[in-house]
């Protein structure tokens, strides 16, 4: 980790970036599979939006009141789903999110980055 | 010379250097730090004197024993207590208003009611939901003002003969409202409530007499008084807590057993059961002993220069709102705050890499929370080693915030 990473904390200029101009923030009207949970630690909160096509996520949207990792991680989560059938979407996990935030998270703020992964089970089969 | 340059030397945890920046602890609110003497107390303990208590027919069973009640000693002292029987030691706050949840909660009946207040700690929250839940009993609570402060005509309307027990905050851990203990206490015993105070964030900062207060029940932590983790003091009037039947069982609170029933022991060992946190006792005395040199008047002189300084320099940075009343006699150690465009725990990360810590988020106060319209705020607390600089550091760190992310 550079100086200036250690400055910054654990926001990395793909959060940073992903925090101020998220691709995938807003409504789906008419998606097949939602779901919204909450991070009990900090009272987070993210809804899902996933439009299908048979058993492909043809569209992917996110709300919610959260913090920058985790709007962050939700944002490159709906971006990954997409395209994809529903078994792959859900073989999508922490290591995968991580890549792409290339950030430096300590524990007690993991939960902020998978957050949005267990919402996404959840639409996608009702589970978490 | 001013508090903060007297006892800084003393907190070893001072020299650390986080994140590059010496550490600017603002978070006593939640877990304080510890002058030295009270870690080397407790290594005293340890290193020459442990044994369990009260039945050790041996040296260090009796030294051990007098060290523990040596703190009891000094706790009622500290608090006003009229009786070295009044001082109950728990394992926290939380412990000590769960303990008389469970008490007072199996004498409810249906109809009868609980009276708490919007700002609570989840501690003074939870225990009586679970208390009033399979009995019929009803929880109410107390609404908040505008200005942060308890609406106390509110107040009167809600208390009533069906009034069991009032449940409130000495000190609000968000707000820093400071409630009229006295007077609520009052009202409760009029209508024959039970008063209970949670009393966790004023210990720490405010002189307390018990007789002046005239609760039936206090409850507060050592681990936020400069003392260690694991310990907490009830306070219970004498009268009351004679008429008590123990929630909670085992040795220590009984002086006989039979297979099928046990005579109660004396006060306070009967709400005492198990081997007590002898250790952490002592160090609470060591704790209690810092306190009483600096002056409890000096501490809360001290700690007021401190919020004032943080709410008015906070409120000048734009795009900062600051929660509950203005400064004031009437408000204790904590600034909670928040910062327009971020959210609560980005700022707390955002501090930290400075060096700053604070808490974020929403500090076991959900309803609180909800009653202000926000998910959560970040929120400064100070202790005794907190400087005027330190409060200047955060300041600076709080407006670069906006431009940060």
């Amino acid at each position: 980790m550079s100086a200036t990473q250690a400055a910054r904390g654990p926001y990395s200029d793909v959060i940073r970036e992903r925090w101020r101009r998220p691709r995938f923030r807003g409504e789906l009207p008419g998606a097949g599979a939602v779901a919204e949970d909450v991070n009990p630690l900090c009272g987070d909160r993210v809804r899902l939006m996933l439009a299908l096509e048979g058993e492909r996520v043809s569209a992917a949207r996110f709300v919610g009141d959260s913090c920058a990792i985790c709007a962050a991680s939700a944002d490159v989560l709906a971006e990954l789903v997409v395209g994809r059938s529903r078994a792959e979407a859900l073989r999508v996990g922490a290591a995968d999110l991580l890549a792409v935030l290339q950030a430096d998270i300590r524990p007690t703020r993991m939960r902020c980055v998978t957050l949005p992964l267990s919402v996404l089970a959840t639409a996608l089969n009702g589970k978490r | 010379m001013r508090l903060d340059e007297l006892t800084r030397p003393d907190f070893p945890i001072l020299e650390r250097v986080v994140n590059g920046h010496p550490l600017v602890y603002l978070d006593s609110a939640a877990s304080s730090q510890r002058p030295r003497t009270v870690i080397e107390a407790m290594s005293q303990y340890y290193a020459r004197s442990h044994a369990n208590v009260h039945r050790s027919i041996h040296t260090l069973g009796e030294e051990a024993t007098e060290l523990y009640e040596a703190a009891r000693d000094r706790v009622q002292r500290f608090i006003g207590a009229q009786h070295r029987e009044e001082v109950i030691f728990t394992r926290g706050t939380t412990d000590g208003l769960s303990l008389l949840a469970e008490t007072i909660g199996r004498t409810l009946r249906a109809g009868d009611e609980v009276l708490i207040t919007e700002l609570e700690h989840h501690s003074n929250i939870v225990p009586w939901q679970l208390a009033t839940r399979d009995r019929g009993a009803v929880l109410k609570a107390v609404p908040l003002g505008d200005d942060g402060t308890l609406d106390l005509g509110a107040f009167e309307r809600l208390l009533t003969r069906r009034t069991r027990v009032v449940a409130f905050a000495h000190v609000s851990n968000v707000l820093g409202t400071i409630n009229p203990v006295a007077r609520m206490c009052a009202r409760a015993r009029q209508a024959g409530a039970f008063s209970v105070v949670d009393g966790a964030q004023a210990a720490p900062h405010l002189s307390l007499d018990m007789c002046a207060l005239n609760c039936d029940f206090y409850a507060f932590s050592a681990h936020k008084m400069l003392g260690p983790t694991g310990l907490g003091v009830l306070y219970g009037r004498r009268e009351v807590l004679e008429a008590l039947e123990p929630g909670r069982g085992g040795s220590e609170m009984i002086k006989e057993v039979w297979i099928d029933r046990a005579q109660w022991n004396d006060l306070p060992w009967r709400f005492e059961p198990g081997t007590p946190p002898i250790a952490e006792a002592v160090g609470l005395s060591a704790a209690i002993e810092y306190l009483e040199k600096l002056g409890m008047d000096a501490v809360a002189e001290h700690e007021r220069a401190l919020t004032r300084q943080t709410l008015e320099g906070l409120a000048a940075i734009p795009g900062v709102r600051v929660y509950g009343p203005p400064a004031s006699e009437a408000r204790g150690a904590v600034v909670a705050f928040s910062v327009e465009g971020l959210h609560p725990h980005d700022v707390a990360a955002l501090l930290d890499a400075e060096g700053i810590a604070v808490r974020a988020g929403h500090h076991c106060a959900m309803p609180l929370m909800r009653r202000l319209g926000v998910v959560g705020t970040s929120r400064a607390s100070f202790s005794v080693f907190n400087s005027p600089e330190e409060v200047r550091h955060l300041l600076a760190a709080v407006g670069e915030l906006r431009t940060a992310l």
